[in-house]
């Protein structure tokens, strides 16, 4: 009877966790199909009593959203590019030869984590601003890559790491040269490390919503979430239905890429935090 | 801000400057409530969901998957999603208030006393992925065979948790527990865009004071000072607690 009566307790819990974390977003989804006179009214119901598109198409149609995210995916398209190219050298050299520099490197991640982004940021600014590149998608995409690159390089490393040295030696052995021996046994390999790394890449910058805010000033250079936040920080009323229409478009990419890799990031926190 | 500026090597003015700004140890100590709440409560709501998807329960593949979704998402889409569940007319928390006859219409993001709450509750929202992920990998990792013989041993739930899973997540609970205040410390964009620091510095965390100070104030130099010193008070404060927690951890073993 306690035992019945305990199943009946967990799963009340587990609703309730369910109701917690999933009804913000169903929300959101559901205002985005309301109409605004619905959204104005008093009246408040999970499911729209009109469904309607237009909020979709009013989002969109605005300029701003349109060209937002495209700024968003180019700066976020550039970055991932510059993270793998420059940790996909460096990590395989972190993992086969790094010796001291790697327990240093891990020490390092760690410690970069404790910097608030304000402490990162002010040195940025004040080179940016030397070159001219503060209020530029060119700026933010190198901003974004230094900001990413220390976790990205661990996760890759790890990667490496896992890839037994014995075969690059009987690779070797074989006549291979060290290139043919990178190219046809590390590289396919490491496929899948690489892909999670570029998505963690990816997503971290299509996110991202300090530097954008610090560094761009004409609206033609916002990026997503900037354009977002201007909206309800505009005078006057806010159109609720776009903005929750803007807001489903913005986080689709990123959810979509975190259920792709969502057991290869949990398994690089774990890693992270158990050895760190 | 001008083009060549002429900067001048100002020694500890920043610091003894900073060392009298009420407001700055203001928002240090919201910052420290925000940062040490918003960990707690994701601490102990990770380890009950955690826990729950560790035992033998239906629709535990869906609420993986939920519990996933706070975290991907970005953090202004979080806050402006929040904005609309708080809403003083059109949200559905005050609804659901009114529904149970208790006063609706509060004004949750702009109220003197609860915004503060308001706000830590999705702090909380967004930081629990993280948590519960590392800890039910911590607990996929406790051997079966203990829990067994402890049950064998007529180790009632209360007591197999103290004794036997507690005890084993302590170097876990350490680590998520610090990420967490870390990040919870320097968090930035969530409260920006819920709150702004408002109303009337009842949400002014550290980060946003900073950023103020540098980018609408433009005194660069002594932003930057402030955000030196929270490092080194959060240091501080981290080896302290880390110290005690694997004291602790080496005790009840």
């Amino acid at each position: 009877m306690t035992r019945t009566l305990g199943r009946i307790g967990q799963y009340v819990l587990l609703a309730a966790f369910i109701v917690f974390l999933a009804f913000p977003l169903i929300w959101l989804i559901s205002c985005s199909f309301k109409s605004s006179a619905e959204l104005n009214s008093l009246s408040v119901n999970i499911i729209p009593q009109q469904f309607t598109a237009s909020n979709y198409s009013v989002a969109l149609e605005k300029q701003g959203l349109i060209r937002s995210a495209v700024n968003s995916l180019l700066v976020a398209l550039a970055s991932t590019l510059l993270v793998v190219a420059i940790s996909l050298p460096a990590s395989y050299l972190l993992a086969r030869f790094g010796g001291k520099i790697r327990a240093i490197g891990s020490a390092w991640v760690m410690v970069s984590q404790v910097f608030p982004v304000i402490l990162i940021i002010l040195p940025l600014f004040l080179i940016l601003r030397a070159m001219n590149l503060t209020d530029s998608l060119v700026g933010l995409t190198l901003v974004h890559t230094t900001y990413t690159l220390p976790f990205a390089l661990w996760m890759l490393q790890g990667y490496v790491a896992n890839i037994p040295f014995d075969l690059e030696e009987a690779g070797a052995m074989d006549g291979a040269s060290r290139w043919t021996v990178l190219m046809k046994i590390v590289f396919p390999l490491l496929a899948p490390g690489i892909v999670a790394t570029a998505l963690f890449a990816f997503v971290s910058s299509w996110n991202e919503f300090f530097f954008g805010l610090v560094l761009l000033q004409s609206p033609e250079n916002y990026t997503l979430p900037i354009t977002l936040k201007m909206f309800i920080g505009g005078e006057g009323k806010v159109a609720l239905g776009p903005l929750a229409a803007g807001s489903v478009l913005a986080a689709i990419p990123s959810i979509i890429f975190f259920t792709i890799m969502q057991r290869k990031l949990i398994s690089g926190m774990m890693a992270g935090a158990v050895k760190g | 801000m001008t083009r060549n500026p002429h900067y001048q090597f100002v020694g500890i003015h920043n610091f003894q400057k900073l060392a009298g700004n009420e407001m700055f140890w203001e928002s240090f100590k919201i910052g420290l409530v925000w940062a040490v709440s918003v960990t707690v409560l994701q601490m102990i709501l990770g380890m009950i969901l955690a826990l729950l998807l560790n035992a033998n329960l239906r629709f535990r593949g869906l609420t993986r998957v939920l519990a996933l979704i706070p975290w991907a998402m970005p953090p202004v889409v979080v806050a402006i999603m929040w904005r609309m569940l708080y809403s003083p007319n059109a949200g559905p928390i005050n609804a659901f208030l009114g529904f149970f006859g208790f006063p609706s219409g509060i004004n949750w993001l702009g109220s003197f006393s609860l915004a503060f709450p308001a706000v830590i509750v999705v702090g909380v929202w967004v930081g629990m992925p993280q948590t519960t992920v590392t800890l039910l990998a911590g607990l996929q990792q406790i051997p079966v065979e203990t829990m067994e013989a402890a049950q064998i041993d007529g180790a009632g739930a209360w007591s197999r948790f103290r004794y036997v899973t507690l005890p084993s997540l302590v170097p876990i609970i350490a680590a998520i527990s610090s990420l967490n205040f870390i990040w919870n410390f320097n968090s930035f964009s969530l409260v920006y865009v819920l709150t702004e620091g408002g109303p009337g510095g009842r949400t002014m965390l550290p980060m946003l004071f900073t950023y103020i100070e540098a980018f609408k104030n433009r005194n660069i130099g002594y932003a930057a000072a402030m955000g030196l010193i929270l490092v080194v008070i959060v240091t501080i404060l981290l080896a302290i607690y880390l110290k005690l927690q694997l004291r602790e951890g080496k005790e009840g073993k």
